[in-house]
């Protein structure tokens, strides 16, 4: 299969980020969000979950959670491009929603098949927020770390790092069996679930573990048999870090016109700062960076749709560069707004943090990269073994 | 299908099949001698006058000078340099050897030059039978372009010339030069003027070209004089006093961010050997011998060959992103990008190939024991070339800095 040009990225993709734009900026612009999530500064303040309940009923009735949903279940089934260019918006807003959670587990759900996991896309498309609870607490992103057992139809045990937990209303549940891994959907409110939030450095966001006891799970409920959901799991892999590194790319691109922003307004030695190499020439690097990790985005969105053997190895290449570029952004935006960029009432900082924690989640740069290699190069030992040609 | 031929235009799909019939009818033959990495390190005529016949068929089949006028030489097509480009890639041909000619000399030409200089030059140009060479940098003026000294002085309907120009690529084998000169010196930016002027007619006359030696030892550039070489105001570029304008036509196109499309066919180096991309690493670090394993079992250069792969994919990816204004926030963004990062990548993978050899990078390419015939190392030494001229990087940072963030200018 061969990609078209445009990465799927078509008039109707545009259109839908153009509007997401247009209406993140009028109604979360900056001050706005700032007051939002940032009203505690307390270091003590108990585990926080800031966010805007009406947007959010807003965001549902334009239509953003069905653009990942296939047609036949209710949704627009768009390309997964179209998906990156919201993702992007929401990064650049510093949206605080279960959007980005939602879509993860969407194009979850997307690789399950059967009824139950389609029952669920289309009441997504609706509005019901999902989120994945599929990670253990050592934090291993790998798809066979599970520390939730499902048996005689219970799960018991925890699952962690699962984001914006008290903003969801179902769970999407990874549980380890005797026949293998299987996926559930459990809604939050079911009897033995218990949510515990967690005190995050992440300001645009909750997280939580969330503890399994004896949590029953009807034949309904199961979205992919046991056996069956580490392929799922795994085909939905290259989309889910597609969609991460969209929103850090997004988040970038605000922290690198904020910063040119106050370079050009920001005097010293009669000069505007901007002037000064050692402020102008990291910005252009920044810049640079941001736009390859920009294009391995789409690239590797565009691989999930039509060319679907690559897009592991590009969905690597595209979080690994998001993830450094996320890092960079933030590092530089700091320091080049000065003691004023170091201080609670200077926005940089919410966006700092939300890019450390995408910069982190499933997995940073060189996690990335020795991923990348085992695909491009095999494992570390295995000699001249595979063959591999140039995309 | 292919992904390029699979979004054609008609014309394009037309022209296609006719590049592709046409270089397959047409294989050929492998070259006497060692080609250099690229047109700027042509040192012998036996490499000159093998590239030029490959030129002079190629234009002659109408694969050089596509979109450039019919009363230009040209193919009068739309788009579809693009298109020849793509297919003698595809087909393992060298690169053209009017590099400076193609790339910079005839946009500019055909944008700003006279009807006769035009017509008479440009058909010359592509089919190499006149090579050209650009005359803008000289000791005093290298980043700081406008502050050239080389002086045209006007005398009735012809100019005199007189100075000094250095670095000048393929001035050595060159028929034509692009000029920027100074024709008013009370006035730096506005007092430039851009010329054509011949070469190798004069030499020996009112021009003189002395090779210069790069630091692999190849010879490629030169330092020319002007002594008092007169020329016709047909030739010149532009208007009186526009010179800096006009060079920004050439500039823009030496960065690969012009609007013509430049003629390009493939690399040089030893065909066998081919260090194209950063991929070749991985081949390269398998075969090369660390602490008792490959250097492809080593996981501190199995990383970085990886940030070498991401990059250049990224910027392969970003001339994709390029043609899809949607997903541009600046159409100059990207293209301005195109040198610095190029070069870079290059310098960088060629860096770390020579650091995967080990001690058999030592091998100079002459040398039949170096790995991959020696082309990383050499391209190594060569990649500055690229990271220096058509403005050095650091002055691409300052004009992307400048232009597209809006940060103060520097100078
Ligand atoms: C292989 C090769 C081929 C060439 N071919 C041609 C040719 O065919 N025709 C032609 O006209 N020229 C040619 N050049 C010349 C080339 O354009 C100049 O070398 C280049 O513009 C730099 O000028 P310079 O050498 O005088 O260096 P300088 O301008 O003296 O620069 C020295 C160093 O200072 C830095 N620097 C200078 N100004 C600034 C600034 N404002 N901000 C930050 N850093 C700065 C530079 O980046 C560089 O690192 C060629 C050069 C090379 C290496």
């Amino acid at each position: 299969m061969t990609q078209p040009k445009d990465f799927g990225f078509d008039d109707d993709a545009a259109m839908l980020r153009d509007t997401a734009r247009k209406f993140l900026a009028d109604h979360l612009p900056t001050d706005k969000l700032h007051r939002l999530v940032a009203a505690n500064s307390d270091p003590y303040r108990t585990p926080a979950c800031d966010w805007d309940q009406n947007l959010w009923r807003q965001i549902v009735a334009l239509g953003w959670t069905t653009v990942a949903v296939p047609e036949a279940d209710g949704g627009m089934g768009m390309k997964l491009a179209a998906l990156a260019g919201l993702a992007e918006e929401v990064g650049r807003a510093a949206l605080p929603s279960p959007f980005i959670a939602t879509a993860l587990a969407t194009l979850v759900l997307r690789e399950c098949g059967g009824e139950p996991a389609r029952k669920l896309l289309g009441e997504i498309a609706t509005g019901r927020a999902a989120t994945l609870a599929t990670t253990p607490r050592s934090g291993a992103w790998e798809i066979d770390a599970c520390a939730v057992r499902l048996e005689g139809g219970k799960l018991q045990g925890s699952a962690w790092f699962v984001q914006d937990a008290r903003k969801a209303d179902v769970l999407i549940v990874k549980a380890a069996s005797a026949d293998g891994i299987a996926l559930c959907a459990v809604p939050v409110n079911s009897a033995g679930v218990d949510i515990v939030p967690d005190a995050i450095i992440d300001l645009t966001r909750d997280q939580a573990h969330v503890q399994f006891d004896n949590v029953a799970v009807a034949p309904g409920q199961v979205l992919a048999a046991p056996g069956k959901g580490a392929a799922a799991l795994a085909a939905a892999e290259p989309a889910l870090l597609t969609i991460i590194a969209a929103d850090m790319c997004g988040a970038a691109e605000w922290l690198l016109q904020t910063t040119a922003e106050y370079a050009r307004l920001r005097e010293q030695f009669g000069h505007q700062i901007g002037y000064f190499q050692a402020v102008k020439h990291p910005l252009v690097n920044l810049m640079i960076a941001l736009d390859q990790a920009k294009s391995l985005v789409y690239n590797a969105a565009c691989a999930v749709d039509s060319e679907p053997e690559r897009a592991p190895a590009y969905a690597r290449m595209a979080k690994a560069a998001a993830a450094d570029v996320a890092a960079y952004a933030s590092n530089r935006a700091i320091q080049f707004h000065g003691g004023i960029g170091f201080t609670w009432e200077c926005a940089v900082h919410l966006y700092t943090k939300r890019q450390k924690h995408n910069q982190m989640f499933y997995g940073d740069g060189s996690y990335q990269r020795a991923k990348l290699a085992e695909l491009l190069m095999g494992a570390v030992g295995s000699g001249a073994a595979v063959g591999y040609s140039s995309p | 299908m292919s992904e390029e031929r699979s979004r054609d235009t008609p014309e394009q799909a037309e022209f296609r099949s006719h590049c592709r019939a046409w270089l397959t009818a047409n294989p050929l033959p492998d070259a006497p001698v060692r080609l250099p990495q690229s047109a700027i390190e042509i040192m012998h005529t036996a490499q000159l006058d093998y590239l030029r016949e490959w030129q002079r068929l190629a234009y002659a089949a109408g694969l050089i000078g596509c979109d450039y006028p019919v009363a230009e030489g040209g193919g009068g097509r739309k788009d579809c340099q693009i298109v020849a480009n793509q297919e003698m890639q595809r087909a393992g041909r060298p690169f053209l050897p009017n590099i400076l000619g193609l790339g910079m000399a005839a946009p500019t030409i055909h944008l700003h030059g006279t009807q006769t200089v035009r017509e008479t030059l440009l058909p010359r140009l592509f089919s190499c039978a006149d090579i050209w060479c650009q005359g803008f940098s000289e000791p005093g003026a290298g980043s700081d372009l406008a502050n050239v000294q080389t002086f045209a002085e006007r005398r009735g309907e012809r100019w005199v010339i007189n100075g000094h120009k250095v670095w000048t690529s393929l001035a050595h084998f060159a028929d034509w030069m692009i000029l920027l000169a100074r024709s008013d010196r009370t006035n730096k930016y506005e007092g430039m003027t851009y010329f054509v002027v011949p070469i190798k007619a004069e030499l020996g006359r009112a021009v003189t070209v002395r090779p210069l030696i790069k630091i692999t030892g190849e010879t490629g550039f030169n330092e020319v004089f002007f002594d008092g070489l007169e020329i016709p105001d047909d030739y010149r570029v532009g208007a009186v006093g526009q010179g800096w304008q006009v060079a920004q036509t050439t500039l823009l196109h030496e960065r690969g961010a012009g609007p013509m499309v430049t003629p390009s066919s493939g690399r040089g180096g030893d065909p066998d050997r081919q260090i194209a991309d950063a991929y070749g690493l991985i081949d390269l670090a398998r075969t090369s011998p660390r602490a008792g394993k490959t250097a492809a079992d080593d996981p501190v250069l199995r990383d970085r060959i990886m940030q070498l792969i991401i990059r250049q994919e990224g910027s392969r990816q970003g001339a994709r992103r390029a043609r899809v204004p949607a997903l541009c926030e600046h159409p100059q963004r990207i293209p301005l990008q195109a040198k610095l990062v190029m070069s870079e990548i290059r310098q960088d993978a060629c860096a770390l190939a020579m650091e995967i050899q080990g001690a058999a990078s030592s091998f100079a390419f002459s040398d039949a024991n170096a790995p991959d015939g020696g082309e990383w190392a050499l391209g190594y030494m060569n990649s500055y070339g690229v990271t220096i001229a058509a403005g050095t990087n650091e002055i691409q940072r300052n004009i992307l800095g400048e232009r597209v963030l809006g940060l103060a200018k520097s100078k």
